[in-house]
């Protein structure tokens, strides 16, 4: 009768993981000098348009936001399709703009107040009445700096409208 | 007295991948990639007193662009699409003068771009880009013929003002319309 033996250090060799932790923290550090740090939830949905005459805001400092669209579906039960605005985490009416816009200058030291960018996310599905209210009261809050905040797409593309 | 030298003991690192790989999925997690890009404008300041007329310019020298609320783009009076507006837009300003119904001189052309409270505004955009793909890629033909380079490459700062001076970007938007209601 055979007899079934028992094999001796069967398998490959345990690969040295040393250098994982080396790895893995050069990861991490690319990622946490190549990203930013998501600063608000989005309450609304946010599918910006395309454009190739895009200017990147280098000064992130300098810049608010102001998201526009209709809320995402989970809030869509609570709050309707209505496009609405949001302004940090919650949505706000054309109304708070110029107090926020004020908020967002007093944030920034003495020698930067003049140079805010706002900029202006809104999905792509929305009507110009609202970014034109947004933009009037951007006026009265004498924010003049805009930014449309687009995705990117080559330059000869002229769309197919 | 001799000291018998004790070497330290070896701290187990077996154990700094895994707080590593937490660390790196929190920051995975919480930060996001793209960076913030977008076409750049800048409002008029607002003015209380709107009786004040605004000053005369010929109708030769502004480029009308109106767009309705069913997203339909009329230049000077002709429909056209989208994708045939940069050529315009360019021929007008680049025409120096010659056709009588368009600019007499680039620093004189104004483009006034009127849109409805209903546009979407995708088209809106798609619109501005145009516009501005139109002055800067006129601006990149003067420059490739004075220069020999385009102007987004240039890095005198004298040579960058000029191409700015001869081709100013002048877009005026008017107040919106309201037909569409909303």
């Amino acid at each position: 009768m055979a007899k079934f033996q028992k094999k001796k250090g069967g398998g490959s060799p345990a690969i040295n993981t040393a250098s994982l932790p080396d790895i893995v923290f050069m990861l991490l550090f690319f990622f946490m000098v190549a990203t930013t740090m998501r600063e608000v939830t989005l309450k609304v949905k946010n599918n910006t348009p395309a454009a190739s005459e895009i200017e990147k805001l280098t000064k992130k400092s300098l810049v608010s936001f102001i998201y526009v669209g209709s809320p995402i579906e989970s809030l869509q039960e609570a709050f309707g399709t209505a496009p609405r605005i949001q302004l940090n985490d919650a949505y706000k009416s054309v109304d708070d703009i110029q107090v926020f816009v004020q908020t967002e200058i007093d944030k920034l030291p003495e020698y930067e107040k003049g140079k805010i960018i706002m900029s202006i996310k809104a999905d792509q599905d929305v009507k110009m009445g609202i970014i034109t209210d947004v933009k009037q009261e951007l006026r009265k809050a004498n924010a003049l700096k805009l930014n449309y905040s687009t995705k990117k797409k080559g330059a000869d593309d002229k769309g197919e409208l | 007295m001799a000291r018998k030298s004790r070497a330290l003991p070896e701290i187990n690192a077996g154990s700094m991948a895994d707080i590593a790989f937490l660390l790196l999925i929190f920051f995975l997690v919480t930060t996001t990639m793209d960076s913030d890009s977008g076409i750049a404008i800048k409002l008029p300041p607002w003015e209380d007193n709107i009786d004040i007329p605004p000053p005369p310019i010929k109708a030769r020298n502004v480029l009308e662009v109106l767009v309705n609320s069913n997203n339909q783009l009329l230049v000077e009076g002709e429909v056209t699409r989208v994708n045939q507006l940069r050529d315009k837009t360019k021929k007008f300003i680049t025409n120096e003068g010659v056709d009588l119904n368009m600019s007499v001189s680039p620093d004189k052309a104004v483009i006034s771009l009127k849109n409805d409270r209903a546009t979407s505004y995708i088209t809106y955009i798609s619109v501005q880009n145009e516009l501005k793909a139109a002055y800067r890629e006129v601006r990149n033909e003067y420059s490739l013929r004075k220069f020999g380079r385009k102007y987004d490459e240039l890095i005198d700062e004298a040579q960058i003002d000029e191409v700015k001076d001869k081709y100013p970007q002048k877009i005026s938007e008017a107040e919106p319309e309201n037909t569409g209601g909303e």
